[in-house]
């Protein structure tokens, strides 16, 4: 078992032969990923890297029966490419562009809960379920199949988690990156919840980072319905607070953000926080008795 | 990227929303002629920052003589002006705005912002406007109103109308508050804003709804589709150094350590320097070179980190996830021979082909310390600045 995606799940990529979209979808077959096909509208009809090429996600859909889509096309047309696989049918898009406008974002959130259908990033690595299946940019060598589930902000944050539980022999049962947005499509209650559904994951690892207060609500939500394991760590202690226009941003926030803040909820949810990153596998082993 | 209180005023205005007659200026001469312009005889000068607090801070005074809009004008252009939300050095005075002056029943707070973990933009009104407005949301939270706009359905009128009523604003003001409501709703989703606010919103004493500031920050995002706006942009409000770091694609934060620091990935640039603080050393600056870290943008990043006198270590941590590690300590190599760097700099380097890359910057004869994990790095990058606090 793992979260989100397997072996079986059935890959189609948007932005196919665009050069973002054809080396990571290299990368993803090379990996063992079941990549079924690709969008590009204009395109269709064309083979690349041995797999069809559809004009749009519908078409893709019907002939491939996709169950999951990767978004890899410019920042100005994601809200289209999103809504065009939401209203396709696709069930699980995830999204690796950043630089969405947040308007865009609020609409495509809003549209997908309504639909269903279950949103990764944007500005995010992706989703890998360790020697199944990879959609996104991580690097998969650094993978090893194992029992942590790893739920994080930050890109390369999320390498050296999955460095560490690999050099520890624990490995990964599935690693999600949400994203570092304002407005993500998932967020750690979300991945929090089918971590501890899944009988592979035995532990988890959060990490956070300052701003926004979803580390405040995870660590509420963990209190209350997470059984397992869970090890944190929060980037951000020694970021400056930044310039500030007005009140309007600490009024929403109600003070709350700081990476101490987040440490003290998570701590307070009896969850096993570490201030180094370096830290993240002894932490694990400590907290475990691996 | 922040606007100026004249340039949101001017939105303001064209979106039909009541603001007092203002011109902005760059000279006392044009600080003189400005009020002879607009008339009356008593103005407000206000100076022209991307910061709130300028009232305290001096930066807005209430004249009663064109002169003396001058001598404010002569006072302020070409200083800095330090509030409680700038740092320091405050940020440069370029431009003054003289305006009518208005006169003031009562103050109001209104503001919206994207609010993410309701995920909607969220209307706040208070009627405790003015200067203490976070005190009043932190001590007393109900006397914050809240509106929340459905991302589908956008603004209606109804919701202006119950934060009037509740604000207990007369029926006329109810018409002008919902008026109000809905045109910087539309203003908002139209412009791409991620944040605006009126401190204060004043009720005049003819009892008319009167923007008195403006405040407005847009979603760097979405400046692609804003060209309009992308002309408002200000650059001499931008730190200096961050700019030209943005126009190389880096993000460059300086801080007042000693410890230099070159990373990719927001995260673990943060997390690096967390580690470094750990370990009692004092981080220089955040610097983010991104997923493409080639030659040239890690030797513009060398040079930035170095502009800073401050620096007398430099850490390099790079997690090679997709890029091979050999190619980047060729980089840092180059990098170090063209810069000429003379400060110790400690090197981690993590993921493919990393051992291959210490190889190469250990045969490279330069004053590269090569680290074998991030605790390592950061113990000997902070032994090289010279020791923990």
């Amino acid at each position: 078992m793992s979260i989100l995606i397997d072996k079986n799940t059935r890959v189609i990529c948007q932005g196919f032969t665009g050069a973002q979209g054809t080396f990571h979808s290299e990368q993803a077959i090379a990996y063992g990923t079941r990549m079924v096909g690709g969008v590009t509208p204009g395109k269709g009809g064309q083979t690349h890297l041995g797999l069809p090429v559809f004009d749009t996600v519908k078409q893709a859909y019907e002939a491939t029966a996709a169950d999951a889509s990767v978004i890899y096309v410019p920042a100005a047309f994601c809200k289209d490419s999103i809504l065009e696989a939401a209203f396709a049918g696709i069930k699980l898009i995830v999204c690796i562009t950043e630089g969405i406008p947040t308007l865009d974002m609020l609409v495509v959130k809003e549209k997908c809960d309504q639909l269903g259908v279950r949103l990764i990033g944007p500005n995010c690595p992706g989703v890998i379920t360790p020697g199944a299946c990879k959609i996104g940019i991580m690097p998969g060598h650094i993978h090893l199949p194992g029992k942590v589930g790893i739920v994080s902000r930050s890109g390369t944050l999320t390498y050296e988690a999955v460095k560490q539980t690999t050099d520890h022999g624990f490995g990964q049962s599935s690693c999600v990156g949400i994203g570092g947005d304002p407005i993500p499509g998932s967020n750690f209650i979300d991945i929090l919840t089918l971590f501890e559904a899944d009988p592979q994951t035995e532990a988890i690892v959060m990490i956070g980072e300052i701003g926004g207060t979803a580390e405040e609500e995870a660590a509420a939500y963990i209190k209350e319905h997470v059984s397992k394991p869970v090890v944190a760590y929060i980037a951000g202690v020694t970021a400056p607070p930044g310039k500030r226009m007005g009140h309007a941003g600490a009024i929403i926030s109600g003070g709350k953000g700081t990476a101490d803040e987040k440490f003290a909820a998570l701590q307070g949810a009896g969850v096993k926080t570490v201030r180094s990153l370096a830290e993240i596998g002894n932490g694990l082993s400590e907290l475990t008795g691996w | 990227m922040n606007l100026h209180e004249y340039q949101a005023k001017q939105l303001f205005a064209e979106y039909g929303l009541p603001v007092s007659r203002g011109i902005a200026v760059d000279s006392p001469e044009a600080a003189v002629a400005a009020a002879s312009e607009i008339g009356g005889n008593k103005w407000v000068v206000k100076a022209q920052v991307h910061a709130g607090g300028r009232g305290k801070a001096g930066g807005v005074k209430l004249v009663s003589s064109a002169d003396e809009a001058g001598e404010f004008a002569a006072k302020w252009l070409g200083k800095n002006l330090v509030t409680y939300q700038t740092d320091a050095k405050g940020q440069p005075v370029s431009r003054i705005l003289v305006e009518a002056c208005t006169d003031i029943a009562q103050e109001l707070y209104l503001g919206a912002v994207v609010d993410r973990s309701s995920r909607r933009i969220v209307f706040m009104a208070s009627t405790e406007g003015g200067v203490e407005i976070e005190k009043v949301a932190a001590e007393t939270p109900e006397k914050i109103l809240k509106a929340t706009i459905d991302p589908l359905t956008g603004p209606q009128p109804f919701q202006g109308r119950e934060l009037a009523f509740q604000l207990g604003l007369n029926s006329t003001q109810i018409k002008q508050f919902t008026n109000l409501f809905l045109g910087l709703a539309k203003l908002f989703v139209d412009l791409d804003l991620a944040l605006l606010e009126i401190n204060p919103l004043v009720i005049t004493e003819a009892g008319n709804l009167h923007c008195l500031d403006g405040k407005i920050n847009i979603d760097g995002n979405a400046l692609y589709r804003q060209p309009k706006l992308r002309e408002m942009h200000d650059p001499s409000q931008d730190d200096k150094r961050e700019a030209h770091a943005a126009s190389w694609d880096l993000n460059y934060v300086a801080l007042d350590g000693n410890i230099g620091c070159m990373v990719n990935g927001a995260g673990l640039a943060m997390g690096t320097m967390d580690i470094v603080q750990l370990h009692g050393g004092s981080p220089a600056n955040f610097l983010d070179v991104g997923g493409g870290a080639t030659k040239e943008r890690v030797t513009e990043a060398f040079k930035i980190i170095l502009s800073d006198e401050n620096v007398k270590a430099v850490l390099v941590n790079i997690f090679g996830g997709i890029v091979r590690c050999d190619l980047i300590a060729e980089g840092i190599i180059g990098a170090v021979e063209e810069v000429g760097v003379n400060v110790p700099v400690v090197v981690r380097l993590e993921g493919n082909n990393a051992e291959k890359g210490r190889e190469v910057l250990q045969a490279s004869g330069f004053n590269i310390i090569a680290a074998t994990s991030l605790t390592d790095a950061a113990e000997k990058v902070v032994a090289a600045a010279g020791g923990a606090k």
